[in-house]
């Protein structure tokens, strides 16, 4: 029932496809407007394989994931297109169904490792909670797969953890066990929601191993949700970047790396200080902020923002187009090293007149008010 | 490390700001145990230096920056500003001095009054200090605002609400440069900003510095950030400091294992692979309740040797301005080679 069994019942060398979500968007209806969140996002994820999802706050990284699991509930959601879960569409399952997926076949880590388990209900109960509900096993059972568990992702005396509260472990060791309760069932999919943001840089190195070896010890697909285009760069098979709730760039890792297309993917990147920078290196930061989902710009979304930008890009709203390489799409009329976004670039610089293009006397001054 | 020393000071005369062997404890409830936050901790900021204290949560660096403004005041060791000792001031004394020493804090938010203006945040230390009439006063806050790159036109009616976090950032910068204060202490003023933001905020932390001839204490746990902004940079780990050297030599050649492990642990968006991954910390960082004996570093470093839980290793310097607390440095001397040779 695990994984990996199942795994080895599939053709050998076919790339079963898992999670196939096509044109999902989720909206908010709140007091100021709707608020689209995710706009038209379509991917497909094989067994096996780790997508990670890029972008800023306020980018729906996380409402993405989330719509996928069916967690967004409440009438104010609005949640179209469709998501194949083993080619079964999922996305009109009632609560009650998919209480079967959640734990068994997806399950999820959160950033915050001490609001995401239970205060006051001990480390073992909320472990075997849902091997008992899903797998059906007996109380000892239980326990004896929770202590395996606990000793997989590295917890040290699993026996005595059993009986502890979350407030007697450290963060790391809270997030390793809320590693091992979405392990717990063998789920086919993990959602990983910046599992490492609220931890130590030298912590955040041990869980991202840890998720690691589990995803390929039971051949489990990850979707890697994060900020921080350096986890995804040494972790991820393929990138989404989003960017005011939908997907402006979409590619195998390297290519994207090697080849990117979309020029918000190139300004991140471009904005994080580098340990191989000299020290005062002036950083080519991103002006502005991102959009307003209530009433986004008739135009690109980044495109008050853009270095690239042109009159068309304020006007018509790109569409998500292929590149050269197979599995790479971008949304940009201007795109990152091509002879026309080139010359869009140069255009702007030479004018100085570009929207977004940074200040001649310091980029600090560009952010609007 | 983790040891005591003073042998990366500088000459009294030359410096700003300096700390000596300072000590916070603070008592865990009615147990009698106290928790070690800072333990013999000494360090030195010239004028017009940027200081980049880095470690992990717990290391003590925020509880360094608070006890180098007296808040709350060692409970020993000295520190001095501009020759002035300010520990064991009376309070009126220290408010006198208080304008000189400003903080920015990590969430620029819930710094911020939410509710009053944008205008009385950033005039509000003029009014307290009673500096110049009510027309330099509007003057003076204009023309930080616009130095921050806020438009005061705009925003100085506007709740903190309004604004985005940089923006916040922004009018936190604006209101701790409105005393023309000697040093700024930045308690992690990026971690909670997107990365496109921490950008801005670091270039105007830059651009502030080089306009006002500000000197700062950066305290942040981003290495990259802290490269970025520094000078100088001293390493803590576990309320000591490891290693204190400029930025370029310490991260090209780290001579204490635990700057090695943390510079080792970050995940790089310009490799493709994770090339060091012999060169994980494993475990934890210990609870500075019962600190380990000796180096405070040796339960995860991969060179402790018996001496290390004897004997703590003292500031000493490995290379020209590099110093570092271990007994068994990465590198000696001007020779790079790797691993050490017990002393």
């Amino acid at each position: 029932m695990t994984a990996t069994e199942t795994d080895t019942s599939s053709p050998v060398g076919q790339r079963a496809t898992l999670l196939e979500v096509t044109d999902l968007s989720t909206s908010f209806r709140t007091e100021r407007g709707v608020v689209h969140a995710v706009d038209g996002v379509t991917f497909t994820l094989d067994r096996g394989r780790t997508l990670g999802v890029v972008g800023e706050s306020g980018s729906g990284k996380t409402v993405l994931s989330r719509s996928i699991m069916g967690l967004l509930s409440g009438k104010n959601v609005v949640r179209e297109g469709s998501v194949k879960y083993e080619g079964t569409e999922i996305i009109g399952y009632s609560a009650k169904q998919m209480s079967n997926v959640w734990g068994a076949e997806m399950s999820m880590v959160f950033q915050d490792p001490m609001t995401s388990l239970n205060p006051v209900m001990k480390i073992g109960k909320q472990i075997t909670e849902s091997l008992r509900r899903h797998l059906g096993v007996d109380k000892d059972e239980a326990e004896q797969t929770a202590i395996a568990l606990l000793k997989s992702v590295g917890i040290p005396a699993p026996e005595q953890r059993l009986g502890e509260y979350p407030h007697q472990l450290s963060g790391g060791m809270r997030q390793r066990v809320t590693i091992a309760i979405a392990l717990a069932c063998g789920p086919k999919i993990l959602f990983a929601d910046e599992p490492t943001t609220a931890l130590d840089v030298t912590v955040q190195a041990q869980i991202l191993d840890l998720l690691d070896d589990q995803q390929r010890e039971r051949h489990m697909a990850m979707i890697l949700v994060t900020h921080d285009l350096g986890v995804v760069r040494t972790r991820a098979d393929e990138i989404i970047v989003m960017y005011g709730g939908k997907v402006v760039e979409q590619a195998p890792t390297s290519t994207l790396f090697a080849s990117m297309k979309m020029p918000y993917t190139e300004a991140l990147l471009r904005s994080i200080p580098r340990l191989d920078m000299p020290s005062h290196t002036r950083l080519d930061a991103i002006p502005g902020r991102p959009p307003n989902l209530i009433a986004p710009p008739t135009g690109c979304n980044f495109a008050s923002r853009c270095r690239y930008v042109q009159p068309r890009c304020l006007e018509e709203r790109p569409p998500l187009v292929a590149a050269a390489d197979p599995g790479h799409f971008y949304r940009c009329f201007f795109p990152v090293g091509t002879p026309e976004g080139e010359a869009a670039l140069q255009a702007n610089l030479a004018s100085g007149t570009a929207v977004a293009a940074p200040a001649p006397r310091s980029s600090t001054t560009t952010e609007e008010s | 490390m983790a040891g005591s020393g003073t042998a990366h000071l500088r000459d009294p005369e030359s410096t700003l700001l300096r700390a000596e062997h300072l000590v916070v404890e603070f008592p865990v409830g009615n147990t009698g145990l106290k928790v070690h936050a800072v333990s013999d901790v000494s360090l030195d900021i010239l004028p017009g230096e940027t200081l980049g204290l880095v470690g992990e949560s717990g290391s003590g660096k925020s509880t360094t920056g608070r006890a180098l403004m007296q808040m709350p005041s060692p409970r020993s060791g000295s520190v001095t500003l501009d020759g002035r000792e300010l520990t064991g001031l009376k309070s009126n004394d220290l408010r006198e001095l208080r304008p000189q020493m400003q903080m920015i804090f990590q969430d620029p938010i819930s710094s911020l009054n939410p509710r009053r203006r944008v205008g009385e945040i950033v005039g509000e230390p003029l009014k307290i200090w009673k500096r110049g009439t009510a027309a330099e006063q509007d003057a003076l806050i204009d023309a930080t605002l616009e130095a921050v790159g806020i438009d005061p036109a705009a925003a100085r009616g506007r709740r903190p609400h309004e604004f985005s976090g940089g923006q916040c950032q922004r009018i936190c910068v604006a209101r701790a440069l409105m005393l023309d204060p000697k040093i700024i202490i930045c308690d992690e003023p990026v971690s909670a900003l997107d990365v496109s933001v921490q950008a801005q905020i670091l270039n105007l932390l830059q651009d502030m510095k080089e306009r006002y001839g500000l000197t700062m204490l950066f305290i942040a746990h981003d290495l990259a950030v802290v490269k970025n902004v520094s000078d100088r940079v001293a390493v803590m780990y576990l309320g000591k400091l490891c290693e204190v050297g400029s930025p370029d030599d310490i991260y090209a050649r780290p001579a204490h294992p635990y700057t090695r492990a943390l510079i080792d642990s970050i995940p790089s968006a310009d490799s493709e692979t994770n090339s060091h991954d012999g060169q994980r910390l494993t475990g934890e960082i210990p609870s500075p309740v019962a600190p380990p004996s000796g180096c405070r570093f040796r339960t995860r470093c991969p060179s402790a040797q018996e001496l290390c839980s004897q004997v703590e290793p003292v500031m000493r310097e490995v290379s020209a301005n590099q110093y570092v607390a271990c007994h068994f440095p990465l590198h000696e001397g001007t020779s790079d080679s790797e691993g050490a040779s017990p002393a």
